[in-house]
């Protein structure tokens, strides 16, 4: 029995218009080849979870990249910058794609990389996991954990810095697609998941939904009161092998 | 839930951060997920001076019954210095 090593590092990627923006970068500190998935945080920052996360990633035999997307916006703490790019109306779409684009170069770029990529996001960065999946070319898979705002049915939800529903982009959609949702959420609600999946069956996507009873928001999340511990593991034993399937193999020990 | 919600309020005030006291002009007010309070989602304020940029906030994260809670304490304090101090609550 043995557990595989790990490295981490600050890196940095060139995203939109040329900027040059860091993220964490875990990944497995083998000589293989493996997969790599951009995760993406959820609106209020770069927080620890996203970090601990990445390391989950990496431990269960994936490279992995948590870019900070709102690197423009410091410098402070996470929390602070987070606040700031809250109080300017979040993070737009364009901007957003650009610096995925840019982590998908990075990964690519790596010597460790077996040329596959995902895109993961919780929460906002679910949409953003679905935007991506739809507005970049070249991901091998998209894992969208219960991100709310794909369906939009406010229209005053659309801004200018998010113009469009990521649903209303599902046709370009190339990629495989895992949603985890917890059943007591409500953003996104069981109506709009419900919906979700109605378009990518009509499209004829290849997806799989699992919905979770007795779980809501971010229910992935240890730390937080949201965690439900039963649901979290079966749907982590979900992502990873959707992820072994998709840009795998997986590393092991 | 990440919401996107905010509401910006204008203020006329002071608040006192890490740096001691500042003006602070524009209070955010949002519920999401919280950064520190351990709770699935919080009612949060930021107060901030945007008129020098916003460099420093002074944040909260309350539950929904502690900012109800505190809504209500403020309605009543501005009541009861309206009726011993003779200004407009």
């Amino acid at each position: 029995m043995s557990y595989l090593p790990m490295k981490t590092s600050m890196v940095s990627f060139t995203g939109h218009n040329g900027d040059t923006g860091h993220a964490y970068y875990a990944r497995p500190d083998v000589p293989n080849k493996m997969g790599g998935v951009i995760l993406i945080h959820h609106l209020p920052g770069w927080d620890d979870w996203i970090i601990e996360s990445a390391r989950k990633l990496a431990h269960f035999g994936f490279a992995c990249i948590a870019p900070h997307l709102y690197f423009r916006n410091g410098p402070g703490t996470p929390d602070d910058v987070g606040a700031k790019v809250r109080a300017a109306g979040g993070v737009p779409d364009d901007q957003f794609i650009g610096d995925t684009a840019g982590c998908m170069k990075f990964l690519r770029a790596q010597p460790e990389s077996n040329g596959k990529v995902a895109v993961m996001g919780y929460c906002s960065g679910g949409r953003h996991a679905w935007l991506a999946g739809c507005s970049i070319d070249g991901f091998n898979a998209i894992v969208n954990c219960w991100g709310g705002g794909v369906i939009v049915d406010d229209p005053k939800e659309l801004t200018p810095a998010r113009p469009v529903a990521p649903i209303d982009l599902t046709s370009k959609m190339k990629a495989p697609l895992i949603g985890i949702f917890g059943n007591d959420d409500q953003r996104p609600s069981p109506d709009q998941v419900n919906r979700s999946e109605e378009v990518l069956k009509k499209l004829g996507k290849t997806y799989e939904f699992h919905r979770y009873d007795g779980a809501g928001h971010g229910f992935f999340a240890a730390e937080r009161p949201a965690y439900r511990v039963e649901q979290a593991n079966d749907g982590w034993q979900k992502v990873y092998a959707f992820l072994d399937n998709n840009i795998g193999p997986r590393i092991r020990a | 839930m990440c919401s996107y919600i905010i509401d910006k309020v204008r203020l006329k005030g002071s608040a006192k951060g890490q740096g001691g006291w500042l003006n602070v002009d524009t209070a955010n007010v949002y519920f999401d997920h919280p950064y520190h309070a351990p709770l699935e989602h919080a009612l949060g304020i930021d107060f901030v001076n945007e008129r020098d940029g916003a460099p420093e906030r002074i944040a909260v994260e309350l539950s929904a019954e502690s900012a109800r809670q505190l809504a209500l304490a403020i309605m009543v304090a501005l009541k009861r210095g309206a009726a011993e101090h003779g200004e407009a609550a």
